[in-house]
Formats: structure tokens, C-alpha cells, sequence
């Protein structure tokens, strides 16, 4: 029952979708979401990506949206399709990654009746999104959408979901374009505060022992924050260090770069951090596993914090100097301020200082012990490294000890090539991810460095995997062990290993061939990496199922609630090089 | 180097990251105009109770009918560090679209509006009725043996009469929560 100008719910939200220059959509389908389903049948615009559980479907709008910098769109059933989708929403939020996720309802009628498959899903939700709607009247769905789209992708990006009820999804309304839609709902970036961005400069301009300390939000600001970051740096000569989701918005190749900070960080990140004079904080937020023990913070340094979330701001660590705003805004305005004021630094000191922090390199915190019987979990990402660098390459993790094995060990030299889950640390991401990347960028090589605890989690999705023909290598670190957890009980726990085995693994080379695609057992450090390039060269999905030393921990450490420089490091680094002096410096 | 964190040792829980230095606590009364949509005040308290912030007084009531807006009073207690968390958190919110902080902007007028029920017979209903007339509380219902009265004003004022009612018969007590604006001639 068409009328003039009116078009289903269903037909809006598909329209919609391709208004907004969506291509591809994640999700599984259900009874709440058919009418959307069955319009998606009848178009040729969007791709849809059907996965094997709706958590998956998130993790993998977040690979798409993270390699991307566009949105990711979920597609999800009412009920238990909604629930399942909590943790990639949380994971998002965490992470501040663009998702928008369309839930399908039970119809408003039969809302709050215990109707079959009905949860109260905006509820649910509301913790978990940076905004979330239940849209009752199909004539408010498409302003709907558009909206979603609008706080999904602006400030501070992050996931949102929009709960359609099955009878909205049938009834007609009117269209409305992106164009048409009321913004004034979008809170307006505050202009910089030029006297403090002449404060910041004055510190700057005399710093002794600066730090810069950059964070995804470089990433999420997009190319021109990096650029921007690029050039501080280059001008300056100070050193980098980056959290574990701000790697590549700075070369690892590059000569400031001190490698990641925090709780695995590297001793001369650590160190710097402790003993600077002058930190610029750019678009991180100064997390519990970046600071340590708070008290102990970086204890003489004049703070400087550019971030886009004002809430960001004095949350954990109280800085001297905020500066809100778009990091690339921030960045740029610095950058042009200090080189109308004669791009001055402190050269005499700044050189001391990266003196100290050569010294500190020399610990050579990374080091660890080699053996040629047994494939250490830090060599095997070493060779990983080495041999698909060369390549247009993507890499995604899982949540342990792989995962810092790989932040220290992989070198990223642009942004959003490096997918991981930061603030929520959640096992099961890197799979997805994996294929959300590779249907973002078909030709490129896709990893997937995981530990075969969290790969578990999310095997299923080797039916997407297979089914869309993604060649996503996933190249499992394989120790037998919730790794990360054993690592902890072993330090923390009197080592009581409680519950920390991976008991009753599959033959994963043997589930390979179950799905029809290629396994790979490697256990011998001379054959990794013929084992390696093999996996390269497979033109289709891999389980690369490496078997590495199973009690190895991941150093340097933090313990938590302990100070930067009360960092843990491995039996292979070499103390001595500190010198008292250098001590005492810090 | 000391690495004074023995094998196998735990001296500390892993998760003390609290800063040690809290600085005072002080009262806040916040003033939030939200978009009158469904779940907005969900959204409000959620936040505090996710975050553990602090809810000691609330009401909410449509005040822009035209423009769908309502006005949120909440009285919280805080940190100024913890209290500009809070402003900076629902700032954040989509449907937030003012948050005032009265505590700071100056003079704000408080008002609390309650309802008490008195039961009790010769003097000390006698009692009741003078006292209430001391604090210019109305009578707005009564029996041979009960009073209602209501009553508005500071909640110190409407916390003495309470007090003052309880050897008299005080029964029930319903209280609105605070309600403010900030004096002068400008508005927030
Ligand atoms: C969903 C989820 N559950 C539990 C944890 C806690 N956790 C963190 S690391 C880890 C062990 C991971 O084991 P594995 O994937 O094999 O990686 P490894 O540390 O051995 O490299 C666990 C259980 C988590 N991060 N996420
Ligand atoms: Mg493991």
C-alpha cells in the first residue's frame, strides 16, 4: 500500500545506508530484521557480510572502520542478536571506533509484553554507545540514521545503535535526506585557547627533557593529525613514544621513536616518561596501563594535553595546560605558532637529554633469551615482522601476550595498520577484525597475530572467512597457556596456576582442512620461516599454528599500582648499562 | 635498578590505582537542560551510577514545552576534580544540552517543596498547627486526629520542621527534592 513519496521503513533504512556511501554491512539475520533483510535482497549497492555470531559482526565493522577511517555498519536481529553484540559495542566505546549498529525490535505494540526474542535493547545498550535510539515512527527513521551516522563519525568517534521495531520496518513514511536533517544536536568543537597555546609554546621553546606521547586519537584525527605530528617531531627533535593504539602515527623506523610506553612498554619510553620536563600528550588519555602508580607519574613534567573529549582531560593525571580540540586543528595551530616564534628549542639540553635516553636504549629491554630447539614466541614474531613487512600489510590481535609481543616487535610506519583492542583488552577481537580488514582492502595481506586462548573465542568465524573467499592469515602463537594470565600468576599469584591451561586444543591444522583451507604446524625455529613465507604465499585463509615456548612472560613489566621506573625487565637485559648517574637522573 | 617485587609475592592488590591525595568534597547543585526524549533521565542517573558518582538530591520536569527541554537539578558531592568530571561527562551526552554548575555561577535560590502527615490529638496537635503557622506551613488536609500540612523552602528549613514533628505525631513525610535557579536577572 504505497503512497505518494512514501516508501517502506525497510526501503528508508537501506536508502539511507547508501546516502551515507556505506558499501558494506556486517550482520545476521533474524525474525525483527527481516523486512531489512529482504530489501537488502533487492539492491546491488551494499555488500553484505554474513558472519557466524553477531559479536563477530561488530569486531569486524571495527577492522573495516579502524583500516578504513570510515564508519562500520552491524546488521543484528532482536533479543539475543542485539545481546550479542554488547561487547564489540563496549570494545568500541573503549576504543572510540566509528560503528553505527541497526538493531531489529519486536513490534512497538508488543514492546515490554516478554514478546518472543524481545530485549530492551536501547537499555541494554545505553552504557555501552555513545548514543542510542528505539525509533517508533517510521517518519523520524531516516533523520534517525542520518544522525547516528553524525555522532558515530564526529568528536570523539565511537559506536552507536539504532533499535528499529519490525513494524516501523513495514509501515511507509517520507525519506529525508542527510542534507535536510537538524545538526544542532552536534556539540561545537571550542575554539583553541591561543594564550594557552602560548604558554604551551613558552615551555616548549625552554624544555630541557621533552616527551611527545601520542595516542589513537592522532589516528582517529586522520592524515593531516599525523602529518601535522610528523613535522612537530621532525622540527623539534624530541622524542616519541605512542600507546599501544596510537603505533604508526609515527614511523618505528623513524630516528625519535622510542618504541610503545606503558605497562610492556620499552625501558627508554618508560624512563623518559618518569623523567621528563615537559610532556605533550596528543590525543591519548592517560590510561591506567600507560601511568602506573598515579602518585608516581611522571613527577616533574609540565603537562600538556590536546584532545578532542573534554572528559579526557584531568580524568586520571591533572595536567598543567589543556588544549581541546581536533588534535589536527591543535597540532596545526602549534605547529604554525612555534615557527612564527622562531621554531626554538632548548638544543644545549634537549641533546643531554637524549643522551640519557641513548643510555637507557643500551638496556636493550626487549632483549630475551634465544634458543635453537624450541621457537620463542618473541622470535617467531620477529621473523613474522621481517618477512611480511615487505608487503602492503594489515595486522590485527588477539588479547595476551602475543598481542605486546607483537606491539613491541611489529613496526608500523602508517596509521591504520595496526588493529587491536586497547581499552577493553577483549579476546576474540582480532579474528573478526581480521576479516573486516581484508573486505576493506582485498589485496592486501591481512594477519591476524593471535594466541590460540582468544583465537577460540571467535573460530567460527572461519565460515566467513571461508565463504567470502578472505585469505586472513592467522598466525596463532600457540604456548598452551592463557599466557597472559599464567604470566600474572606466576608474579603476582605465588604460582598458583589457577585455570590458566588451554586444555583439549584442536588439531588446528586438522580444522583447517575440516574448512577446506590451509593449516600450518611449525615447532622448530629453523623452519619457521620457510613455514612463514608459505603462509604468505597461500592464496586463501591460513592457520599458521606456531608452537612456542610455553612459559615465557613478556617483558619489560609495570606491575600495576608500581611507578614507571619500578618496571620489571627480562634475565636477557643488560642492567649494567645504566649508569648511577643516569639512575639518579630520573 | 631494584626490582624489590619478589617471585610469587603479592604486596599489593594490582588494582590500588586510586590517587591517594583526594582533595575536599563539596556539594554541587547542577542544573542540566536535556531534550525531553524518552530515556533521557535513564541516561542521566546512569551515568552517576555507572561511575560512581554521588546523587543526593534530583527532579525533572518538562519546562520548554515548546521546545521539548527539561530541566534536571541534581545536588551531587565532590572533589572539584571529581565535579568537573561529572560536568565534563554529561556535556558528552547527545540530549545534554547546558549543564550549569549553581554552586559556582553565584547565588542560586534552592527551594524544596514537602508534604507532612501528623497524626496526634490535644496539645500536641495544638502544637502542630502553631509551629506550622512559625514556619508559614499550609494545612492542606486534615482529620479530628491528622494534619497535612505542605511546606516549601530551603531543605534546611523543611529538615527543622521534620524534626520539630516527630514528637508530635510525624507519620509520613514526601519531599520533591531541590529545585534551583540562579538569582539576578540573567538567565543561565
Ligand atoms: C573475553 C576475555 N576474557 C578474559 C580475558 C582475560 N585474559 C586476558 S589475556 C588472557 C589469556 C589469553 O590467552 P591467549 O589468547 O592464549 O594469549 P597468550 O597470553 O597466551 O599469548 C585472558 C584470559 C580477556 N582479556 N578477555
Ligand atoms: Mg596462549
Amino acid at each position: 500500500m504505497k503512497q505518494a513519496n512514501k516508501i517502506t521503513g525497510a526501503e528508508i533504512v537501506i536508502k539511507a545506508l547508501i546516502e551515507q556511501g556505506v558499501d558494506t554491512v556486517f550482520g545476521y539475520p533474524g525474525g525483527a530484521i527481516l523486512p531489512i533483510y529482504d530489501e537488502l535482497f533487492q539492491q546491488k549497492k551494499i555488500k553484505h557480510i554474513l558472519v557466524r555470531h553477531e559479536q563477530a559482526a561488530t569486531h569486524a565493522a571495527e577492522g573495516y572502520a579502524r583500516s578504513t577511517g570510515k564508519i562500520g555498519v552491524v546488521f543484528v536481529t532482536s533479543g539475543p542478536g542485539a545481546t550479542n553484540s554488547v561487547t564489540g559495542l563496549t570494545d568500541a566505546l573503549m576504543d572510540s571506533v566509528p560503528i553505527v549498529v541497526i538493531s531489529g525490535q519486536v513490534p512497538t505494540f508488543m514492546i515490554g509484553n516478554d514478546a518472543f526474542q524481545e530485549a530492551d535493547t536501547v537499555g541494554i545498550t545505553r552504557p555501552c554507545t555513545k548514543h542510542n535510539w528505539l525509533v517508533k515512527d517510521t517518519e523520524k527513521l531516516a533523520a534517525t540514521i542520518h544522525k547516528a551516522f553524525e555522532v558515530a563519525g564526529g568528536g570523539r568517534p565511537g559506536p552507536v545503535l539504532v533499535d528499529v521495531p519490525k513494524d516501523v520496518q513495514f509501515a511507509s513514511g517520507h525519506y529525508t535526506k542527510k542534507k535536510d536533517v537538524d545538526t544542532t544536536f552536534i556539540k561545537k568543537e571550542p575554539a583553541i585557547d591561543l594564550n594557552m597555546l602560548d604558554e604551551v609554546i613558552d615551555r616548549l621553546e625552554l624544555a630541557e627533557r621533552p616527551i611527545v606521547y601520542s595516542g589513537g586519537g592522532v589516528i582517529n584525527s586522520g592524515q593531516s593529525a599525523v602529518h601535522s605530528l610528523r613535522n612537530l617531531v621532525a622540527g623539534t627533535n624530541f622524542p616519541i613514544t605512542s600507546t599501544l593504539l596510537g603505533l604508526g602515527s609515527y614511523p618505528a623506523s623513524g630516528k625519535n621513536w622510542l618504541g610503545m610506553l606503558g605497562m610492556h612498554g620499552t625501558y627508554e619510553a618508560n624512563m623518559s616518561m618518569h623523567g621528563c620536563d615537559f610532556m605533550l600528550c596528543v590525543g591519548a588519555r592517560f590510561d591506567d596501563r600507560i601511568t602506573g602508580r598515579i602518585d608516581a607519574f611522571s613527577p616533574d613534567s609540565y603537562k600538556v594535553h590536546i584532545d578532542i573529549d573534554p572528559s579526557s582531560v584531568n580524568k586520571n593525571i591533572t595536567v598543567d595546560a589543556p588544549l581541546i580540540g581536533d588534535v589536527s586543528n591543535v597540532l596545526n595551530s602549534l605547529n604554525k605558532r612555534w615557527k612564527e616564534r622562531g621554531s626554538k628549542v632548548n638544543q644545549k639540553k634537549l641533546s643531554a637529554w637524549w643522551q640519557s635516553i641513548n643510555d637507557w636504549k643500551k638496556v636493550k629491554s626487549l632483549s630475551y633469551e634465544s634458543s635453537s630447539n624450541v621457537i620463542k614466541p618473541q622470535y617467531a614474531i620477529e621473523r613474522l615482522e621481517e618477512l611480511t613487512k615487505p608487503y602492503n600489510r594489515f595486522v590485527s590481535t588477539e588479547v595476551g601476550q602475543h598481542q605486546m609481543w607483537a606491539a613491541q616487535f611489529m613496526g608500523f610506519e602508517e596509521p591504520n595498520r595496526w588493529m587491536t583492542s586497547g581499552g577493553l583488552g577483549t579476546m576474540g577481537y582480532g579474528f573478526p577484525a581480521s576479516i573486516g580488514i581484508q573486505i576493506a582492502h582485498p589485496k592486501s595481506l591481512v594477519i591476524n597475530v593471535a594466541g590460540e586462548a582468544s583465537w577460540l573465542m571467535n573460530m567460527q568465524e572461519l565460515g566467513t572467512a571461508v565463504q567470502y573467499r578472505l585469505p586472513v592469515k592467522q598466525f596463532i602463537l600457540n604456548n598452551e597457556r592463557l599466557g597472559m594470565v599464567r604470566q600474572w600468576q606466576e608474579l603476582l599469584h605465588g604460582e598458583r596456576y589457577s585455570h590458566s591451561w588451554s586444555d583439549a586444543l584442536p588439531d588446528f591444522v586438522k580444522l583447517a582442512e575440516a574448512y577446506g583451507i590451509k593449516g600450518i604446524r611449525c615447532e622448530s625455529p629453523d623452519k619457521l620461516d620457510d613455514s612463514i613465507r608459505e603462509m604468505i604465499e597461500y592464496p586463501g585463509p591460513v592457520i599458521f599454528d606456531c608452537l612456542v615456548e610455553k612459559h615465557e612472560n613478556c617483558f619489560p613489566m609495570i606491575p600495576s599500582g608500581k611507578a614507571h621506573n619500578e618496571m620489571i625487565l627480562g634475565e636477557q637485559t643488560e642492567e649494567n648499562s645504566i649508569s648511577d648517574d643516569g639512575a639518579v637522573l630520573v | 635498578m631494584s626490582l624489590n617485587l619478589k617471585k610469587g609475592v603479592s604486596k599489593q592488590s594490582a588494582y590500588n590505582l586510586r590517587d591517594p591525595n583526594l582533595d575536599y568534597e563539596a556539594a554541587h547543585t547542577l542544573s542540566i537542560i536535556v531534550d525531553n526524549e524518552s530515556g533521557v533521565l535513564a541516561r542521566v542517573i546512569g551515568l552517576f551510577s555507572g561511575r560512581g558518582y554521588n546523587i543526593d538530591s534530583l527532579t525533572v520536569a518538562e519546562v520548554d514545552p515548546n521546545g521539548h527541554k527539561s530541566r534536571i537539578t541534581i545536588v551531587t558531592t565532590g572533589t572539584p576534580k571529581v565535579v568537573n568530571q561529572i560536568k565534563a561527562q554529561l556535556n558528552r551526552m547527545v540530549p545534554v544540552h547546558e549543564v550549569i554548575d549553581l554552586t559556582l555561577k553565584g547565588k542560586a535560590v534552592q527551594r524544596e517543596l514537602a508534604i507532612f502527615k501528623v497524626v496526634g490529638n490535644g496539645n500536641h496537635r495544638v502544637e502542630s498547627l502553631r509551629l506550622a503557622d512559625v514556619f508559614r506551613a499550609k494545612v492542606v488536609d486534615s482529620t479530628l486526629k491528622s494534619f497535612t500540612f505542605e511546606l516549601t523552602g530551603t531543605s534546611e528549613k523543611i529538615d527543622a520542621f521534620a524534626e520539630l514533628m516527630v514528637p508530635l505525631g510525624l507519620k509520613e513525610i514526601a519531599r520533591t527534592g531541590i529545585v534551583a535557579l540562579l538569582r539576578g536577572d540573567n538567565s543561565n
